[in-house]
């Protein structure tokens, strides 16, 4: 994250570079899916080129019907719907990570893109900052 | 015997590894990632309802319902809340964690 810092004052106002953050972890069992929404927000802040993307096990924190009362942690969920007001709005989900799962757009929380595996590659391939979570 | 699985089988291998240890008649409870195995249309389905010919498989309510999978749950899984869990742990003679 310094050098993410360190780029953006060195470059000043003018440079905006292409972000992606990927997430792969499934919500609740580890804390990954929550640190990086927090990292994304944040990131909202510096006014660069930030895609999000969901693939493997990360396509579950997309879900829809979360009730998190009966495990005593926060909902975050409904954290994916404020990212619009961020202007975080490129988000993206692998097709075979949704199909492994059995899940469809309409189970997901959010309006998304849905690449299939080459789009995906290449999309990742175009960015100059990938940080995975 | 119960066998506790508390890893995601899309991510981890600790379901396959627990399922190839368990002998008839003893029980896997599926919790925290781990119970997305038991949902409908996931890769781990299969896994599951192929165990199930010869051990009983339980999930904890709680986790479903914090990954929105309460509606998805696989027939045959029973589902079972934290008094449930600890029933089970009494009734059976010892547990194995597949951390």
């Amino acid at each position: 994250m310094s050098d993410m810092m360190d780029d953006m004052e060195e470059g000043g106002e003018g440079v905006v570079k292409k972000f992606m953050f990927v997430n792969r972890k499934a919500p609740h069992g580890t804390i990954y899916a929550l640190e990086g929404l927090e990292v994304v927000l944040i990131s909202a802040a510096f006014d660069q080129d930030v895609s999000m993307v969901f693939v493997d096990d990360g396509v579950y924190e997309l879900i829809k019907g979360v009730n998190t009362k009966g495990i005593e942690v926060k909902d975050f969920s409904k954290t994916y719907r404020a990212l619009e007001g961020y202007d975080i709005e490129k988000l993206y989900v692998e097709k075979a990570s949704m199909d492994a799962r059995g899940l469809t757009e309409d189970d997901l929380i959010v309006d998304v893109t849905v690449l299939d595996s080459a789009e995906m590659a290449n999309l990742m391939a175009e960015q100059d900052v990938v940080i995975s979570y | 015997m119960l066998h506790i699985v508390n890893k995601s089988a899309t991510e981890r291998n600790s379901l396959e590894s627990a399922l190839r240890m368990v002998t008839k008649g003893s029980a896997v409870l599926l919790i925290e990632d781990a119970v997305y195995a038991a949902t409908q249309g996931s890769v781990a389905a299969a896994k599951i309802q192929s165990a199930m010919a010869d051990v009983q498989i339980y999930a904890l309510g709680p986790d479903l319902d914090a990954r929105g999978m309460s509606s998805r749950v696989l027939d045959g899984v029973k589902v079972v809340d934290y008094s449930g869990f600890v029933d089970l742990v009494t009734e059976h003679n010892s547990c194995q964690s597949w951390l």
